[in-house]
């Protein structure tokens, strides 16, 4: 049978929880702002994952990993037209640039980027196809779920802090006066600098991220580091939303059951199957 | 004349108006009114206190079926349908997530107001896009030694497998 719903209703981490306590093979989508993902499952096990927001192909891949360049990842994108990922692994290993530890380990940890990508969503329609599976072209990694599960956990939380620290993404953001010599001495991620490449008051968080490509948990774990060094402040910040107030505590008011022999229930029973 | 009492309750709109109807020998005296609220999309009436069904088993003996109303708002119902209750039924809207977490705090209350024996039952389940009986039960976190069973509330013989179920359940414990 379909599964199907909202992460507002069932999240990720439960998701995830239940195609490995039920074993299940399949496909999972879900669809979000920033675009589908589609995880495939066999008995339980993540297998392989794609997502329209990154380009799935092995060079680029590989090039995400640090193990082909940028160039050379263009070059092998572009003469390798429609070859199928394992063939084009197989070459990428005998012509000696790649070995197949560094395929399988490469397309495990991008697979993993996708999977952790999920746990920040909280709304997003989901779909689950049972026994679909990804193409017999397509490498494909088995990954246990319990630590996805774990650290998609631990994400959330690191997410949920984040959420608190910077909740309005609307908001856009400066150099502090402390300026730009400083910058030069401070050591800076890729993803960092390209951060700081937009950083301008008339850019919001939000819209930096989205000409970057990256979601609302990578951008704020980023603007956060960057205000807590001192190298940036926020302007025209607006209100963090409201909280919600914690739900009340359940109130227990416990009776046993009314004692009520064997033999009435025997007639219940029987009543009920004439039915 | 010995009456007895169990207590169909679950989400809004989890069918269980039907559920009861399926069986009752009388006609269920639902107290239902039209909804006025933004819920008035996913159906046009719903039960405000209760819905009351009953089989005659003999001169002696009556089972009273009470079905909760569905809606948060009249939960204060909960506490006084309960009492007295031999066991009940959590029924569950399979095709709707959205309501999962709900099914699963009404479980967590009714077993809190009384521990008597229950059955979740999976509503819906002649929908195509229902979730299976097993993956509610991981969805819900229903406990292994509770029976989580298919039902389809407007088909009598599913209404009785679940009644049946429950009534067994209650037999494990009750005295001889």
């Amino acid at each position: 049978m379909a599964l199907k719903g909202n992460l507002r209703d069932f999240s990720t981490t439960q998701l995830l929880n239940l195609i490995h306590l039920a074993r299940k093979t399949g496909s999972l989508t879900i669809q979000v702002p920033a675009g589908v993902t589609t995880l495939y499952f066999r008995e339980g096990k993540l297998v392989y994952a794609s997502t329209g927001s990154r380009d799935g192909h092995l060079a680029s891949v590989l090039a995400r990993a640090g193990k082909l360049t940028e160039e050379q990842a263009k070059i092998i994108r572009t003469r390798s037209g429609t070859t199928a990922d394992k063939e084009l692994g197989m070459l990428l290993i005998s012509a000696g640039h790649v070995t197949q530890q560094d395929i399988v380990l490469s397309v495990r940890g991008d697979v993993l980027d996708t999977v952790y990508g999920l746990f920040t969503w909280s709304d997003g329609i989901f779909h689950f196809e049972p026994n679909q599976l990804p193409s017999d072209d397509a490498i494909t990694v088995p990954i246990d779920l319990e630590n996805i599960i774990l650290e998609g956990s631990r994400r959330v939380k690191e997410w949920e802090r984040l959420q608190d620290e910077l909740p309005n993404l609307n908001v856009a953001l400066k150099f502090t006066d402390r300026p730009q010599a400083q910058l030069r001495n401070i050591n800076l991620s890729v993803d960092e600098w390209r951060v700081i490449s937009y950083i301008n008051p008339r850019n919001s968080i939000k819209q930096i991220a989205q000409r970057i490509g990256m979601d609302d948990f990578q951008i704020r774990k980023i603007i956060y580091g960057l205000l807590q060094a001192g190298l940036v402040e926020m302007v025209e910040p607006e209100g963090a939303p409201p909280r919600r107030p914690p739900s009340t505590a359940m109130q227990e008011i416990v009776s046993g059951p009314p004692a009520v022999k064997r033999s009435v229930i025997r007639k219940l029973i029987d009543r009920i199957k004439r039915l | 004349m010995q009456t007895v009492k169990m207590v169909v309750t679950g989400p809004f709109n989890a069918g269980k108006t039907e559920f009861i109807r399926s069986v009752s020998e009388i006609e269920v005296v639902a107290t239902e009114r039209r909804i006025t609220d933004h819920t008035s999309r996913i159906k046009k009436e719903t039960t405000v206190a209760m819905d009351f069904g009953r089989i005659t088993v003999d001169s002696d003996l009556v089972l009273y079926l009470f079905g909760t109303p569905g809606q948060k708002r009249f939960d204060f119902m909960w506490e006084i349908l309960s009492e007295g209750m031999l066991g009940f039924v959590v029924l569950v809207d399979s095709v709707r997530p959205e309501t999962f977490r709900e099914a699963r705090r009404i479980l967590d209350v009714f077993h809190n107001y009384a521990h008597t024996p229950y059955v979740v039952a999976a509503n819906k389940q002649d929908v195509q896009d229902a979730w299976s009986p097993e993956d509610l039960r991981i969805a819900l976190k229903v406990r292994p030694d509770i029976k989580m069973l298919p039902c389809v509330a407007t088909d009598k013989e599913s209404v009785k497998n679940v009644l049946l179920e429950l009534l067994y359940r209650i037999m494990e414990t009750a005295p001889e």
